[in-house]
């Protein structure tokens, strides 16, 4: 059944000429080749490789390439305890760390039957939502840049620097944070960072107002991105896309909204949704979504009640440090949680947050052991990725720049 | 280049140092980002850590028009290949940065598919410690780099490290504070 | 929905499904691996189920004698926004599944992804190769028996 062992390039060249390439366009050169757009490239977003068919300009079909910079992330986690792996999960979407801390603790907690303080929870959806901020920053500095506006890249990088300069004060690190704990956070927001964050809620609409006039009332931004890289809605969900590009496409999903974690559920936001499916569409979403970002996380800082940061399990929950340092029996806890791991039940759970990409979730498979007998990650670039191909079909090889960047692939997840 | 020379209106050196001098202060780099190190390269690059003050204004994409290769991000065996490939499409002289944990020593992936260093296939100059640095540790590794060239070494041959600078208090300074 | 679901399950093919299992609110249902493609269309293209979104293919490799390998598939409902999975039991000496790909395209990734890191074949998919290890590689990593640090010589390294 396996095919017979031939060279590796051979086997992604016959992959590209297997594909279906009915394209029908004006004036065929009949001159076929085959590019290859390499996995270091000023405009793949990380080392995304893909080797595309052309006939002169116009594209016959594409194979994208991943696994450079596959790390082995399932292994590493069946060899970790729980605690030890939240500093991994930082590198997965690595232009939202917070976020994906969130995602991996909230299935932890579900596999072990805990739930955090609510303290915690607004904590953890500010700190979600100041995340997918700062992704979509880059998102549009980059995507910009790619279309050839350089000036909003410095302009997204600005931002994105106070961000990190408040994810400095409250969580200690600029940028792969670790920030989550299981059962709470590590340690509570204090009243300075969460005036920083005001501040720079307070700023960021008329910010973003200058991006937004900067592009927009642009002709050749609008012309290079309108009508390019078309998915129809039923396209968007067979191929099993997530995240903003699905919501482009005119489906209407969004895990905050359909199955609420966290405290969205008291939360009051939009979800941005545009029928177009091309990259204009996909680019609306993600402006919408950055100002909805902002709401919520003024929402959240308003409602945020008093009270602890970590619950109080003992078996399963690090205790607070100056008790560690003090009392035998949180001694004793910590050692324990530390050394052995948190031990949930046997089961398999899954548990999914909507990520700045789309729909991140992991499953876990568990034994009863201190780190997980299966980890699965459901990484959204990756989903996404696979519906590259139908979106470059046809198109021109210079719109390959703007098609990648809406899609916005963060191959660190990808690849995992 | 004595401050005397310059009064009168020309300054006399020696060629190597004036060749010397101008290379290390328009280094263009090859950012080889692959992973969450290339982000902090990018602030590197960005407004507030502006790494064009230091000469290094473009960041040429082309290996056939760099010199500094900084690698950012964590090596595969797969992307080793890329890599060196790159590395020797460089023209001479040329000198590798080995940005954050996982270019350095594999970093906290010790797993089958990661190179644990990239010292095992490219000569490295100068390893900026950290996970990932911060954009001032990069400038200060771009400044140890631009050392070793006023310096006159050989690429490649002698290393030096780097570690991210950190005020630590002691004991008594913080007892003597509360 | 659990139960509509499961109703209609049984009323189609009441032997085929082994197991049904819930744990804080995740149902798992474990089908005949030979029964597979007929459910998996059936699932689909009920009106009253509609499950047109297939969100991930999982392998498992539970290291016991016997049926070794499971393999999860993640299936959502956009309608009714509801969630399962379906479970399968491979055994190491039939080690081939039947591809889902022609009812949920989205699949053809994810089950390049099981044959990568399990060896679990998929008869009829339309390009099976590996997608995160080099073409060349001869191990299935995410097998139990395959240490953490990998084998030494398994990856070739350019010479400095």
């Amino acid at each position: 059944m396996m095919a017979t062992r031939t060279l590796p390039e051979n086997r992604i060249l016959q992959a590209l000429e297997d594909q279906d390439t009915t394209v029908s366009f004006d004036d065929p050169l009949e001159n076929e080749m085959v590019l290859n757009m390499g996995p270091q490239h000023p405009a793949t977003h990380g080392v995304l490789r893909l080797v595309i068919r052309l006939d002169g300009e116009t594209i016959l079909g594409c194979v994208p390439d991943l696994g450079y910079l596959h790390r082995g992330y399932e292994k590493l986690a069946e060899n970790m305890t729980y605690f030890e792996y939240i500093p991994h999960t930082d590198r997965l979407d690595y232009l939202s760390p917070l976020a994906n801390n969130v995602a991996y603790v909230l299935a932890v907690e579900k596999l072990a039957g805990i739930e955090a303080p609510p303290r915690a929870q607004y904590i953890r959806v500010i700190c979600a939502e100041l995340a997918r901020l700062a992704s979509h920053l880059v998102w549009i500095g980059t995507m910009a840049m790619d279309v050839g506006a350089l000036t909003v890249l410095l302009w997204g990088f600005r931002e994105r620097e106070k961000i990190q300069d408040i994810w400095d004060i409250f969580t200690g690190v600029r940028f792969t944070t670790s920030y989550t704990r299981i059962g709470g956070v590590v340690h509570d927001m204090t009243a300075e960072s969460i005036q920083a964050t005001r501040d720079f809620i307070a700023q960021f609409p008329q910010k973003l107002g200058e991006v937004e006039r900067l592009l927009l009332k642009n002709r050749i931004f609008i012309q290079r991105c309108e009508g390019v890289g078309v998915v129809s809605k039923e396209q968007a969900i067979a191929l099993g896309m997530t995240g903003p590009i699905l919501r482009a496409s005119g489906v209407q999903h969004d895990l905050r909204r359909d199955q609420p974690y966290l405290v969205y559920d008291k939360l009051d936001f939009d979800v941005p949704v545009y029928n177009d499916g091309d990259s204009l569409a996909r680019f609306y979403v993600r402006l919408e979504e950055m100002k909805q970002s902002a709401k919520i996380v003024t929402q959240a800082l308003d409602a945020m009640p008093e009270g602890p940061w970590r619950t109080d399990n003992p078996k399963k929950v690090l205790p607070y440090k100056e008790r560690v340092y003090s009392k035998m029996e949180e001694l004793i806890n910590d050692f324990m949680i530390v050394n052995f791991g948190i031990n949930p039940p046997v089961g398999e759970c899954y548990h999914a947050i909507e990520g700045s990409k789309g729909e991140l979730g992991f499953y876990i498979v568990s034994r009863g052991q201190g780190s997980p007998w299966r980890l699965k990650i459901h990484a959204p670039s990756f989903c996404n990725l696979q519906a590259l191909p139908l979106m470059l079909k046809g198109q021109m090889i210079s719109d390959v720049v703007a098609i990648i960047g809406s899609v916005d692939p963060v191959m660190g997840e990808a690849d995992k | 280049m004595t401050s005397e020379g310059l009064k009168d209106g020309f300054l006399t050196t020696r060629l190597e140092d004036i060749i010397n001098w101008s290379r290390k202060n328009s280094l263009w780099p090859m950012p080889m980002g692959i992973s969450c190190c290339a982000i902090e390269m990018m602030s590197f690059a960005g407004p507030r850590y502006d790494v064009s003050r230091f000469g290094s204004e473009v960041f040429r994409f082309s290996p056939r028009q760099s010199d500094l290769m900084i690698v950012a991000g964590t090596v595969t065996y797969k992307m080793a290949k890329v890599v060196r490939k790159i590395y020797d499409q460089m023209p001479d002289p040329k000198w590798v940065l080995s940005m954050g944990a996982c270019a350095s020593s594999g970093g906290m992936y010790r797993s089958y598919p990661v190179v644990q260093g990239i010292d095992l296939f490219v000569p490295v100059d100068v390893y900026v410690a950290g996970c990932p640095p911060r954009p001032d540790a990069v400038l200060k590794g771009l400044m140890e780099v631009q050392k070793k060239i006023q310096r006159g070494e050989k690429p490649g041959q002698k290393v030096s490290y780097i570690e991210e600078h950190r005020e630590r208090k002691t004991a008594r300074e913080t007892a003597v504070e509360a | 929905m659990k139960e509509k679901l499961l109703e209609k399950l049984r009323s189609k093919r009441n032997d085929s499904i082994l197991t049904v299992e819930e744990f804080r609110g995740d149902v798992v249902i474990t089908v005949r691996k030979n029964d597979l493609p007929d459910i998996c269309r059936f699932l689909r293209d009920d009106p009253e189920l509609r499950f047109d979104c297939l969100r991930d293919v999982i392998g498992v490799d539970q290291y016991r004698p016997e049926d070794r390998f499971e393999v999860v598939y993640n299936l959502y409902s956009l309608p009714h926004n509801y969630r399962f999975f379906l479970k399968i039991r491979v055994d190491e000496a039939a080690l081939t599944v039947a591809t889902v790909s022609d009812v949920w395209p989205s699949a053809e990734w994810y089950e390049r992804e099981v044959f990568d890191m399990f060896g679990i074949g998929f008869e009829g998919h339309r390009d099976l190769r590996r997608i995160y290890m080099p073409e060349e590689f001869e191990h299935y990593p995410l097998r139990k028996e395959f240490p953490l640090m990998g084998i030494p010589g398994s990856l070739p390294l350019p010479q400095k």
